[in-house]
């Protein structure tokens, strides 16, 4: 009788089952919180800006840090002695911590004090005085964390000691000191240190007095103190001093810059030239911390408005709002139309507006995409193709968006980056490069057929403006209009730049030797070589895309596709041929564009940035002299003759300018773009209310198709219960008569 | 036995010392200590001298395999292979040429993967066999029919396919679960629900028709036409002896992959973004991090021999003829 | 003028297509090997597969002579210059399937452009619309009657889809009947009632859809595009079918790499035992604990850097595509012969205490004839289960072997690169689906044939298995 009992209790069970379930569904969606979201139910109403990063940071020391995803982070925390006004444009410089913006005075070889308006050529040093405003705490933290007798507490830690610590977080106290100068100065001293490698010590060692000598002397006194203990220890840069840098009091320092070199304010405004406390340097240093990821590199240290607590780079990163901030208040005035665009409406008030930020990671681009529009993610930052027709371009070429994400809410800022990507010809390279005329033309042809206009609308839809010069808009010495296009490439059609038809091109071609693509005294078709790093899908179309625009030239591009490594070996020998590259300014001068293709930067000679390995007499001697001149039309005149020579030579197909697209939702504000600065986060505002409404409205569960579904499972195996317990009765009777 | 485990725990060590070589091999065949070096400091103004430096502070600025200058044993341990190499059999795996200790990471990360793996092992061992019994029972049926043509057409589509369609349907237009994520805890299910339904979906095909045939097998003897003709019911048949003993095939199949659960699916943990060590070799691989590389090869290499050593012994238990020697 | 191109791949290719012949005619006069094929043939699941998996071959095959085009002949032009870009029968073909290229994407059938571009009109004032295609539905006057046009194409490939059929069905009943002497028309009925011992009726049938598929296609895509166009505007049917070869190139080459290892070692460890089974299972145990992921991508990367030093050694693009393609083939072998191996050894152990090779190695039968002679045949039927079933999950690797990274060379037209791509289309908003939709199904037809027509080799030669 068993079976039958089974298929008594069976439907039972299930019926008891489904009840359950349906109390459970039907419980869980009285409860108001959505349950596709990724966040506990808790953080629902709280003043808490969600973002995400794909890769984790891998320094965040203000000395190494350099990537652009690390600089989200280091930008909040540490406090250099200036920044960029958040609404102006073009982009101005103002005090952060500095009490005013230093102005630099000049001294000749013999020390004697020059004229503000002197040569440059007369000018040995440019000293800046720098005075920072007192009154400035660091966020608390354990380096600090002092007892009654005035002892820190936790800078002669032993192994004992460290056993239950596995993060920063799990040390009891903590303390905070005020910012002085000498923090400054001990960073500065840092870019030299022997383990750290700073990326820009090469490139300042030219130019602050005496660190090159600075890091040979630390190197020493590094060796001599490795000889003494095995484990590498605090190396207290405090007692080596650095001619070049000095203390001047408690709130003042000094650095004596070789040369005249304007463009050094701009690169007080990065997180290299931030303060550090030694002490930090101190209790990181201590045996034992590293082996547990305490490191300066994951733990911070800072004045800034926001504080790194939970630096889980697996799976989070959460800052939290410094308590000792130093009541920095949101702009009065911007640039025009700020007001109106309601940017202002905070002016005043204290900053941070955001509590806390939580990173999470997020290595798919579309989760991040979907979670955006769930509403789970505040702004979607990143440049990402997810977001392609999301845009659609009106009539007079003003960008909005899509129907579907305005009826959301979604707001889109949109800037030009002060960036460029291009295509670059090696100039060592015997068919493309070189000075020679046959060169040059094939290199104004190819320049013509890449139709930059259509990899903008197919791969970045829309979002970048074909570039005319290697200058990005914004910068001093673009020009618009006009007067701004590149003659070899481009005809001014009256509204814009119109690019030459391709039978231009051809022309060049024939001229250059090359008619329909084949040497005009061998016959043999003309193959160049695109040296590329992508292996992913998107690489894929887009080479596809390249070949497509050679092959408007007749001529056969053959892709040579390798590895990251590989690409830099071939550039570094000056192996490859045609190669596409990208440079993003790391501050708003024309300085940072043109050293490109400066002669002495090259690659291959000189390890330099200048891929192309260009080099042009003229142009050299010109950018000596425009590197430090002050803007104004002299400086012009001088750029102008350099971009002419630039676009005649073509080392560089000028490629586009990416623009920025920001989209937001409409509970977050003041969200201007600003591509200078990087420490935006203080000035952004949330309504978390608005927030959880939408949230709530966009994200409710669909639950009828799984219900579908079992219906069908059940309604599928019917049949054969039916049928098997016709057999089994039948067994019975048949048992039974 | 237990002399046995200790024989092949001691096999497993020339095992291990082949896997690092190869490993070893194949890794600075294509990835000098300069290319890391580069690849770890950046991209932007990196100066041959940094270069120098980075590989001298990590110790990549020895020889590969053998050191002629230094004297002695020297000559054999001071090289990049010995000093790298040497530490993992102590489970020191050091640090990530990043920098963060690769140890705390693996602790770490392994709970994660395992709340994904676990999870979608057990349920899925669960419904396969659920599944292929109810096969079994219905044997010959349209149903079974239909049930063979399903684990067919299922182990013909493309494992991605099932994570794409299911992030779509599930998470974007039916706002069921979160896209992706992770959230440490008991807090856990919401994020692990939707990968263990795609896994243990995409795994039925295959699963389900072996353990089928394990099943048909099994009710095709003897005994089990004995019993039947006896009168045993045919549920209680099924449950009472055909299940037990079948299970004895499928248990032992699956002993081996018990112990590499700990280190994830490198493709659901990428796609659901899930912090688990799936995901971390990938990066690892991606951003050409030779330790964690070689510390990933060497754990999944000890868990894969622990996993035959178990299997060694799962078959002794359930068999008793069976006699390890 | 064409100059004959021969790849590694296509080498090879035809090496294995011999060996199958050659295997095919061994196989003819013996009995026990030509039974299980009859039984594999009587199965309808296995013949409708086998018409499937038979397109998919030809078409691969088709995709598999490679020659370059020359170019016109120039003033002063001493030899004869060839074009760079390799071509296949398959590409001649498709022909416009190939070169009608659009601006970007497009919808399956569509008239006009996925996504809206700028356009000044003839008054100089600039507007957004979504463009006509350059080619797709470009001989319509008006797009609107494009459902008529494709109704009167379609029903001039179903003419000729049926017409062939039926032409062959008439040839099957002609042979047929000659050969059982039986009169036409009985047959024929016969044949169309599925009476024959051989399910010709199935395979009619199937053939019968193929044909209706390819005039379909044959038709249509000349005018239209079939199953809409990418990114860069390239027509997804052709995409499609260009995938075919590399699947079936990585299914059929990684076996072809694998087996040697696998038989050999495998009975080597087996018939000899001793220190030569330790050796040889100290290799496979410690080759199989290394992660396969890890170890194709490093013999990827090393490819490269050999490609990357050796760049004279590769004339075309293709060639390099080519030799990424084998060098997968070649690691995927490796990773994967493992497994056989360990079948081979275990089988080889039981079959050597047998006792018509114990008699053997009593006469004095030197080994080599033994593992040759006695051994081999008994293990054949295992090693063909091994590859038919490791075909569909090597063609479903390759998948996953591009989104990681590692797959074939980018510019290989694959269903893994597809798919990879759709991965981004699936977020576009509206979103492109064809690529994945295309992928999905072609491969999807590949992988079910190949996984039907296994089971039913494995019921033929799987001995255990027979009832």
């Amino acid at each position: 009788m068993e079976p039958q009992q089974l298929l008594i209790r069976a439907p039972v069970t299930r019926s008891a089952w489904i009840a359950g379930m349906l109390a459970a569904i039907a419980l869980a969606a009285c409860s108001e919180h959505p349950w596709n979201s990724p966040y506990p139910a808790q953080q629902a109403d709280q003043n808490i800006l969600y973002s995400s990063f794909s890769e984790r940071p891998k320094h965040l020391d203000p000395a190494q840090s350099y990537s652009s995803n690390e600089v989200v982070f280091t930008g909040q925390i540490y406090e250099p002695p200036l920044q960029y006004h958040f609404l102006k444009r073009p982009y101005q410089l103002e005090p952060l911590t500095a009490a005013r913006l230093p102005a630099p005075y000049y001294l000749d070889q013999a020390g004697r004090r020059l004229a503000a308006d002197s040569p440059a050529a007369d000018i040995a040093f440019s000293v800046y005085d720098i005075e920072i405003k007192p009154g400035i705490r660091y966020q608390p933290h354990a380096a600090f964390a002092r007892n009654a007798q005035g002892r820190y507490l936790y800078h002669e830690l032993s192994g004992a000691d460290l056993d239950r610590i596995n993060t920063l977080a799990d040390f009891a106290e903590t303390g905070s000191r005020e910012l002085v100068a000498a923090d400054y100065v001990y960073q500065i001293k840092r870019l030299a240190h022997p383990r750290l490698h700073s990326p820009i010590f090469g490139l300042m060692s030219e130019y602050i007095d005496g660190l090159q000598e600075y890091a040979e002397t630390l190197e020493q006194a590094d060796r001599q103190q490795q000889s003494r203990q095995a484990q590498q220890l605090f190396l207290d840069l405090r007692d080596y001093p650095l001619s070049g840098v000095q203390v001047l009091d408690r709130y003042r320092y000094r650095v004596k810059i070789r040369g005249k070199y304007p463009q050094f304010l701009y690169w007080l405004a990065m997180p290299f030239f931030a303060p550090l406390p030694w002490e930090a340097e101190r209790f990181y240093s201590q045996p034992g911390m590293s082996e547990r990821n305490i490191t300066l590199d994951w733990y911070p240290v800072g004045t800034g408005p926001y504080m790194l607590t939970v630096n889980n780079p697996n799976r989070q990163m959460i800052m939290q709002r410094n308590p000792n901030f130093h009541g920095e208040r949101y702009p009065r005035e911007g640039e025009a139309g700020d007001r109106e665009a309601g940017l202002l409406a905070d002016a005043g008030r204290p900053l941070p507006l955001i509590d806390t930020v939580i990173y999470s990671l997020e290595k798919e681009n579309i989760p991040t995409w979907n979670k955006f529009l769930q509403g789970y993610y505040d702004a979607s930052g990143v440049s990402s193709d997810s977001f392609d027709q999301a845009i659609q371009i009106g009539s007079g070429g003003d960008i909005s968006l899509t129907p579907e994400l305005r009826e959301k809410g979604i707001q889109l800022n949109t800037a030009v980056a002060t960036s460029i990507s291009y295509m670059g010809f090696n100039m060592l390279d015997p068919v493309v490069g070189g000075d020679s005329e046959r060169a040059r033309l094939l290199r104004q042809a190819i320049a013509i057929a890449m139709d930059y206009e259509e990899l903008i609308s197919i791969f970045a839809n829309g979002r970048g403006i074909p570039a005319q010069g290697p200058l990005a808009p914004g910068i001093f010495g673009y020009r618009e209009g006009q007067a701004g296009i590149n003659p070899y490439v481009y005809n001014w059609s009256g509204r814009g730049p119109q690019r030459k038809p391709v039978e231009e091109a051809r022309r060049l071609l024939a001229k250059a030797g090359y008619p329909d693509g084949r040497d005009v005294e061998t016959g043999k078709p003309l193959a160049l070589y695109f040296d590329t790093t992508g292996g992913g899908p998107d690489d894929a179309a887009r080479l596809n895309w390249i070949r497509k625009q050679f092959a408007k030239l007749d001529i056969q591009l053959q892709i040579r596709n390798t590895d990251y490594n590989r690409f830099q070996d071939k550039m570094l020998k000056g192996t490859a041929q045609i190669f596409q590259w990208g440079w993003n300014a790391d501050y708003p001068d024309p300085e940072n564009f043109l050293f490109l293709l400066y002669g002495n930067n090259g690659k291959v000679e000189h390890n330099g940035e200048n891929a192309a390995n260009y080099r042009n007499a003229e142009f050299d001697r010109l950018f000596e002299r425009m590197k430090n001149m002050e803007n104004g039309p002299e400086r012009q005149q001088v750029i102008d003759r350099m971009v002419e020579i630039l676009r005649h030579d073509a080392p560089w197909v000028f490629g586009f300018h990416p623009k920025q697209f920001v989209l937001y939702h409409d509970w977050y504000h003041n969200a201007k773009t600003n591509l200078m600065a990087n420490n935006g986060l203080k000035y952004r505002r949330i309504d978390p209310q608005l927030r959880e409404q939408k949230r709530q409205a966009w994200n409710q569960p669909v639950v009828w198709p799984l219900g579908v579904l079992g219906l069908l499972l059940v309604l599928a195996m019917l049949p054969a219960v039916i049928a098997y317990r016709r057999h089994e009765n039948q067994r019975v009777q048949a048992v039974q008569s | 036995m237990l002399a046995y485990v200790v024989r092949r725990a001691l096999y497993a060590i020339p095992i291990l010392v082949g896997v690092n070589l190869i490993t070893f091999f194949l890794f600075f065949v294509v990835n000098t200590p300069d290319d890391m070096a580069r690849m770890h400091l950046g991209m932007k103004r990196v100066t041959p001298d940094a270069i120098e430096k980075w590989k001298a502070e990590r110790g990549y600025d020895r020889p590969l395999l053998y050191n002629a200058q230094a004297d002695g044993s020297d000559r054999l341990t001071a090289t990049i292979f010995f000093d790298k190499s040497v530490r993992l059999f102590g489970f020191d795996f050091g640090s990530s040429d990043a920098g963060r200790n690769i140890g705390a990471d693996i602790k770490q990360r392994m709970w994660p993967s395992l709340a994904i793996a676990l999870p979608q092992f057990l349920v899925g061992l669960l419904v396969y066999v659920s599944f292929a019994m109810l096969l079994a029972f219905f044997r010959g049926s349209y149903l079974d029919v239909s049930g063979v043509v399903l684990c067919v057409v299922l182990m013909s589509i493309s494992g991605l396919f099932y994570i794409i369609a299911g992030q779509y349907v599930f998470s974007k237009l039916l706002h069921l679960f979160p896209v992706s994520g992770y959230e440490p805890g008991w807090l856990a299910w919401r994020f692990i629900l939707l990968p263990v339904v795609i896994g243990v979906i995409a795994g039925l095909g295959s699963s389900g028709r072996v353990y089928r045939t394990f099943f048909l097998e099994e009710i095709g003897k003897d005994y089990v036409r004995t019993a039947r003709a006896k009168g045993v019911p045919e549920t209680r048949l099924l449950f009472r002896h055909v299940l037990k003993n079948a299970m004895v095939p499928i248990l032992t199949g699956v002993v081996v992959v018990i112990p590499t659960l700990f280190m994830g699916s490198l493709i659901m943990e990428s796609f659901f973004g899930i912090p688990g060590l799936g995901s971390y070799t990938i990066e690892a691989i991606q951003n050409q991090d030779f330790a964690i590389v070689r510390a990933m090869v060497f754990l999944g290499s000890v868990l894969y021999i622990l996993g035959l050593l178990l299997t060694d012994i799962s078959y002794t238990l359930v068999d008793p003829r069976i006699r390890l020697s | 003028m064409i100059q004959p191109v021969i790849l590694w791949t296509d080498a090879l290719v035809f090496l294995l297509v011999v060996v199958v012949l050659v295997f095919a005619l061994y196989a003819r006069n013996k009995e026990h090997l030509r039974a299980p094929w009859r039984q594999v043939v009587r199965s309808r699941m296995a013949v409708a597969s086998l018409v499937v998996l038979s397109a998919y071959t030809v078409t691969g095959l088709l995709d598999s002579i490679h020659f370059r085009t020359a170019l016109p002949e120039t003033a002063g032009q001493r030899e004869i210059q060839y074009s760079g870009e390799v071509l296949s029968v398959l590409d001649t073909l498709l022909g416009p399937v190939r070169t009608q290229v659009e601006k970007s994407y497009s919808a399956p059938f569509a008239t006009h452009l996925y996504t809206r571009e700028s356009v000044t009109t003839g008054e100089g004032e600039t507007v957004r619309i979504f463009p006509r295609l350059q080619f797709g539905g470009a001989h319509l006057a008006d797009p609107a009657h494009k459902g008529a046009d494709i109704a009167a194409r379609s029903a001039i490939a179903a003419a000729q889809a049926v017409s062939a059929t039926a032409a062959l069905y008439l040839l099957a009943g002609v042979m047929l009947a000659r050969r059982r002497r039986r009169p036409l028309f009985a047959m024929l009925g016969q044949l169309a009632r599925g009476e024959t011992e051989i399910p010709w009726r199935t395979a009619l049938l199937a053939v019968l859809l193929i044909a209706l598929l390819v005039a379909l296609l044959a038709n249509l895509s000349a005018a239209y595009h079939v199953l809409g166009t990418d990114k860069v505007g390239q027509d997804v049917l052709y995409q499609s079918i260009k995938s075919i070869r590399t699947g079936l190139v990585i299914g059929t080459l990684t076996t072809l790499v694998m087996l040697p290892f696998a038989v050999f070692l495998g009975m080597m460890a087996g018939y000899f035992r001793g220190w030569v089974d330790d050796v040889i299972q100290y290799l496979y145990t410690t080759l199989n604990s290394i992660p396969g992921v890890l170890l194709i991508a490093a013999a990827v990367l090393m490819m490269q850097v050999y490609m990357a030093n050796h760049p004279e050694l590769f004339e075309t693009m293709a060639e390099r595509a080519d030799l990424r393609l084998l060098f997968l083939c070649l690691i995927l072998g490796v990773t994967s012969w493992t497994g056989l191996c360990r079948l081979l050894r275990g089988e080889t152990l039981k079959l050597r205490e047998l006792d018509y090779v114990q008699a053997a190695t009593a006469f004095g039968v030197s080994r080599a004839t033994i593992l040759v002679r006695h051994l081999l045949p008994n293990l054949l039927h295992l090693v063909l289960i091994a590859v038919v079933i490791d075909f569909s999950g090597l063609v479903l690797a390759e998948a996953v072997l591009s989104y990681v990274g590692v797959g074939v060379d980018p510019t290989t037209l694959s269903w893994g690169n597809m798919i990879n791509g759709a991965r981004l289309e699936m977020a576009r908003e509206p979103m492109v689906w064809w690529s994945l939709l295309a992928a999905f199904t072609f491969m999807f037809t590949l992988v079910l044939a190949a996984n039907l027509f296994s089971d039913a080799v494995r019921d033929a030669f799987d001995p255990r298995l027979r009832r």
